[in-house]
């Protein structure tokens, strides 16, 4: 399972090793080279050849920027029973991301450059994915004081994106002075939009089905009121708003409705949400507990076309391993949450890609471009750590190569993850992340598609010219 | 049903069923030296109508009304659990109740015995008879328990391979006793 | 007959008259008798497992096993490992060690019932004893056999629930399967006290008492906690009683022959009076008496005999549900997966 690929893990130091990635769709175009030395990706084209180069036939693979997270729990420091960093940065990088922001929600809470530089250092020391730390907006995320978030983003980790994720900003008045606040370092405030008074104790979506199961409703317009409120405040300061996990109908015509009056929005999807819905809900299984909650068809359908109109602009995994436990029991006594990394490519192929919603194009936009610039890590912020850049010559070799005629069953009992609170358990999904790229550096690898360089020249060439058969 | 017919012959006409019913009444009333404290109770499903039968019968011959009452034995049968849980029958014992009665218990066909345990396990519950006597209208043999009648219809010495079927007018629209494979007509073991 | 008694809605109109049917039996059976036991459950283990209290209901069922001469074992809350914090899930594996052959259960939390039979945790028949504001499928059973035994059949006849539906288990129940049964249902309460999507049930709603009174062949008034106001749900229980309350004014709208439910415990003065709640026409005595027999039917035909086949197949597999019920665009799939919740939850129904 652990090939030659990924030996030279330890560390997060580029690679000082050369890789020749042969007749990759680079975001599903015709089939190219990459060369990756020295942490970059030197050479792209055909017929590439490098001396001493390992080779990864790439053949029907698609290569994309390695993905961007820009909204996963790590539970580290705290939780360490149900995730660490090291395990959840291992799940990135098994579902093809090079970059990861954790969620705020730890215990100690994320709210002091203290907290938010340990974090970060526990990433660096995995070394399978980069960690950019996700500091909360008040002290304790308990929504009445600000935390100080400028020394969250002057510090080693520097801190873009703040979050009480779990817990709405609802307070007007603390909403309007932290997206005021951020202005000063180009942050942003990610809004878990979920109207207390109007969710005290809910369950799931309200609808028919929860007034039939007895299930305390979780209404849309919980949701839609914040995010209509906060499109609104964000403007009226002149600062960005995230909105994490939008879920609803409702909420996408919002988002609509702002970007199209030039409003500073942008907004992610769950990939539970671009696939499941709240008649799983039926089983009282609280493996499909999760917060916001799974919604109908009409809100997957609706939510599927933002993605795909670009009103939504990222997929966001909202990764919230916990640990048997906290599932293995009655619905109302469960915690919400699934797990996400390792499955969101399948999802969002199945629901975005094979339903010609999204080309690969979009994919890496959704998953890469898009969620690195929102987290400002487009650009040298911090410690060269540089995400969602094309895959062309100069640039960091972070790079995702999926198969996409791959599918296989999701087994909760082989993730990398330390909980097992995956919603796909025994469900068929397409693609497979076959390798992962971090600085030049193999973070994951899958199947026997190495060759020494020596055996392989002749092999490769022949195929790249004809274009290879994907 | 029309199945069983085809694989089926008969044993027993209508006529032969209601000489047998007529010569019974007569024997029960002779045993008891009249009708005096008599209770029939049938048992489901087919002893039911045997019972009202008999009572007409006594009336006819000794003017006297004998209590006529049901007896369900589901839940005291031995083999419940082998089963799924089946409807239970009404169980209808009559106003004067059982207690120091001679109660004659009335089934369509004695085989294990079993059945006629249950059925005296049942009327422990219900009350206590001075005695308790027992009428089948077909013995078939083949008896698993201690048990045996006190009057019989008709001696029908069977295989096991055998199955014998008793249809009544109430129940069947027609009366005569049948005997067929076992397996091809419903009754197992009565 | 099915596996585990989960919801209402479980129950087939042959189910439920079979249940209707044997409880007729078991009162007949054990009225008036020396011996009021039965030997059908003789050796089997029937646990009351109640996390939340209620005497009525655990005696009720405890009686009706032990008639059935059923060994039974009382888990509650009170006392017992459950207060200290033991989950439903070590709760459940201590009972399979015990040999429990059917469990009775009581859960504040809506579908821990369903929870029990589905985990796998446990192999033994799983009946509803009411679980949060989802479920009440016995109470359902013992008021369906209270109105049958006045009123005769149910089909057609016009039966009124009056009160806090939102958060009352037995109205769910009862509508499902009155429906069940062929009988008209109409839900009466104020806007705020019906849940979302009332309309999709198989029954009418009116937020107006005295224009459905003149049609009802039975009015069940169901309990409204005072402090229900506290959360908004209307203003005071004075104004309550006023617009949702059954008193002698009211009773007389209804025709004369027409009966008064009330599932317990009563508010007397909140939702009914006590001059209503004590007439002839109420049969809230009855109820109580006739729930011993349902419960001993509904024990006896689960328990009693060996699991059917038909029974067996009840228990779909997770893979089915959770390949039926994603969103994929898929039409057939999607459809397939609202018929597989419909099948879970509202069987029957209509």
């Amino acid at each position: 399972m652990k090939p030659d690929g990924l030996r030279n893990q330890q560390g997060t130091g580029m690679s000082s090793e050369s890789i020749l990635i042969t007749g990759a769709r680079v975001l599903g175009q015709e089939p190219s080279d990459l060369l990756l030395r020295d942490g970059v990706i030197a050479e792209t084209g055909s017929g590439l050849e490098a001396a001493g180069a390992r080779v990864l036939d790439a053949d029907g693979l698609i290569a994309l920027p390695g993905l961007v997270d820009l909204h996963t729990h790590l539970r580290e420091p705290g939780r360490e029973d149900a995730e660490t960093v090291e395990s959840g940065t291992l799940a990135a990088a098994r579902g093809g991301f090079t970059a990861v922001h954790a969620m705020a929600n730890t215990e100690p809470v994320a709210d002091t450059a203290g907290v938010v530089e340990q974090v970060w250092r526990l990433g660096s020391e995995a070394g399978h994915a980069d960690v950019r730390p996700v500091g909360a907006v008040t002290v304790g995320r308990e929504g009445r004081r600000l935390a100080e978030l400028g020394a969250m983003a002057d510090s080693a980790a520097g801190v873009r994106v703040f979050s009480d994720d779990g817990t709405c900003v609802s307070d007007a008045v603390l909403m309007r002075r932290a997206l005021e606040y951020v202005k000063a370092f180009d942050g942003v405030i990610a809004q878990h939009a979920q109207e207390p008074r109007l969710t005290e104790g809910a369950q799931m979506n309200e609808g028919e089905l929860s007034g039939r199961l007895g299930l305390r409703g979780w209404p849309s317009v919980a949701e839609e009121a914040i995010i209509a409120r906060d499109v609104l405040l964000a403007a009226h300061v002149g600062s960005r708003v995230h909105i994490c996990h939008l879920s609803t109908r409702g909420s996408v015509e919002i988002v609509r409705l702002a970007k199209q009056r030039g409003l500073p929005v942008t907004a992610e999807v769950t990939p539970h949400h671009l696939l499941l819905t709240e008649d799983l809900v039926a089983t009282y299984d609280p493996r499909y507990k999760v917060n916001p909650p799974l919604r109908t068809a009409d809100d997957v359908a609706a939510v599927r076309e933002g993605l795909a109109d670009g009103t939504i602009d990222i997929v966001a995994t909202d990764h919230a391993p916990h640990p048997v436990e906290d599932k293995d029991c009655e619905w109302d006594a469960a915690a919400f949450g699934m797990l996400g990394l390792e499955t969101a490519l399948s999802v969002v192929q199945h629901t975005m890609v094979d339903t010609g919603m999204l080309d690969w194009a979009g994919v890496a936009d959704r998953m890469s471009y898009a969620p690195a610039r929102i987290g400002r890590c487009d650009t040298a912020a911090v410690g060269g750590q540089v995400h969602g850049r094309p895959l062309a010559a100069g640039e960091p070799a972070n790079i995702v190569l999926v198969d996409p005629a791959a599918s296989g069953i999701v087994d909760p009992r082989a993730s990398s993850s330390l909980s097992r609170n995956t919603p796909y358990a025994g469900m068929k999904l397409p693609g497979e992340v076959v390798a992962t790229f971090l600085r030049g550096r193999v973070t994951h690898s899958f199947g026997d598609r190495w060759r020494d360089s020596a055996a392989m020249t002749t092999n490769s060439r022949q195929r790249s010219p004809k274009g290879g058969t994907p | 049903m029309s199945r069983d017919l085809h694989s089926s012959r008969a044993v027993l006409d209508d006529d032969d069923v209601a000489r047998a019913l007529t010569r019974i009444a007569h024997e029960v009333v002779e045993r008891n030296k009249g009708a005096t404290d008599l209770v029939l109770l049938g048992i489901h499903k087919r002893g039911v109508p045997l019972a009202r039968r008999l009572a007409e019968r006594i009336a006819a011959v000794e003017g006297v009304d004998v209590p006529v009452g049901a007896l369900d034995v589901t839940m005291y049968r031995d083999d419940l659990r082998m089963r799924p849980a089946r409807a239970l029958e009404p169980t209808d014992i009559p106003p004067g109740g059982v207690d120091d009665k001679i109660v004659v218990l009335v089934d369509d066909v004695l085989f294990s015995g079993r059945t006629i345990r249950a059925a005296l396990t049942a009327l422990d519950d219900i009350g206590r008879p001075r005695a308790v006597r027992l009428v089948a209208l077909v013995d078939r043999g083949h008896r698993q328990l201690p048990i045996r009648a006190d009057h019989v219809g008709k001696n029908i010495p069977t295989s096991m391979a055998e199955s014998v079927k008793v249809l009544l007018s109430e129940v069947d629209g027609h009366d005569a006793v049948l005997i067929g494979r076992r397996g091809e007509a419903s009754e197992v073991v009565s | 007959m099915i596996r585990h008694l989960l919801s209402a809605a479980d129950l087939s109109l042959e189910d439920a008259t079979l249940v209707l049917d044997t409880a007729e039996e078991m009162s007949r059976l054990t009225e008036g008798r020396s011996v009021k036991k039965l030997p059908a459950l003789r050796g089997r283990t029937v646990v009351n497992l109640f996390f939340e209290d209620s005497t009525r209901t655990r005696t009720s069922f405890e009686i009706a096993a032990k008639r059935l001469s059923a060994d039974v074992i009382n888990f509650s809350a009170k006392g017992s490992s459950l207060s200290k914090g033991e989950s439903l899930k070590d709760t459940a594996l201590t009972l399979e060690a015990m040999g429990a052959d059917g469990v009775v259960v009581r859960h504040a939390a809506s579908g821990a019932p369903y929870r029990l039979a589905s985990s796998g945790w446990i192999s033994a028949n799983v009946l509803n004893a009411g679980d949060g504001t989802h479920e009440h499928p016995t109470q359902a059973l013992l008021d369906a056999f209270t109105l049958r035994k006045r009123l005769g059949e149910l089909a057609g006849r016009h039966i009124v629930i009056v009160g806090d539906v939102l958060h009352s288990r037995v109205a769910r129940s009862n509508v499902l399967l009155l429906a069940t049964l062929g009988a008209r249902v109409t839900l009466v309460a104020p806007p705020t006290l019906l849940p979302t999507g009332v309309d999709q049930w198989p029954c009418a709603v009116s937020y107006t008492l005295d224009d459905v009174l003149p049609s009802a062949d039975a009015v069940m008034m169901l309990r409204v906690q005072r402090e229900r106001m506290n959360d908004a749900f209307f203003p005071s229980a004075r104004e309550y009683s006023r617009r949702y309350g059954l008193d002698l004014r009211r009773f007389s709208l209804l025709p004369a022959e027409a009966l008064v439910l009330h599932p317990g415990p009563m508010n007397r003065g909140m939702e009914i009076t006590a001059d209503v709640a004590d007439d002839e026409r109420s049969v809230i005595v009855e109820q109580v008496s006739n729930g011993v027999h349902v419960r001993m039917a509904v024990l006896y035909l689960m328990l009693a005999g060996a699991a059917s086949d038909g029974a067996r197949d009840e228990r779909r597999s997770e893979r089915d549900q959770v390949n039926g019920a994603v969103s994929d665009g898929a039409r057939g799939e999607r459809d397939q997966a609202a018929g597989a919740s419909d099948a879970a939850t509202n069987e029957g129904a209509e």
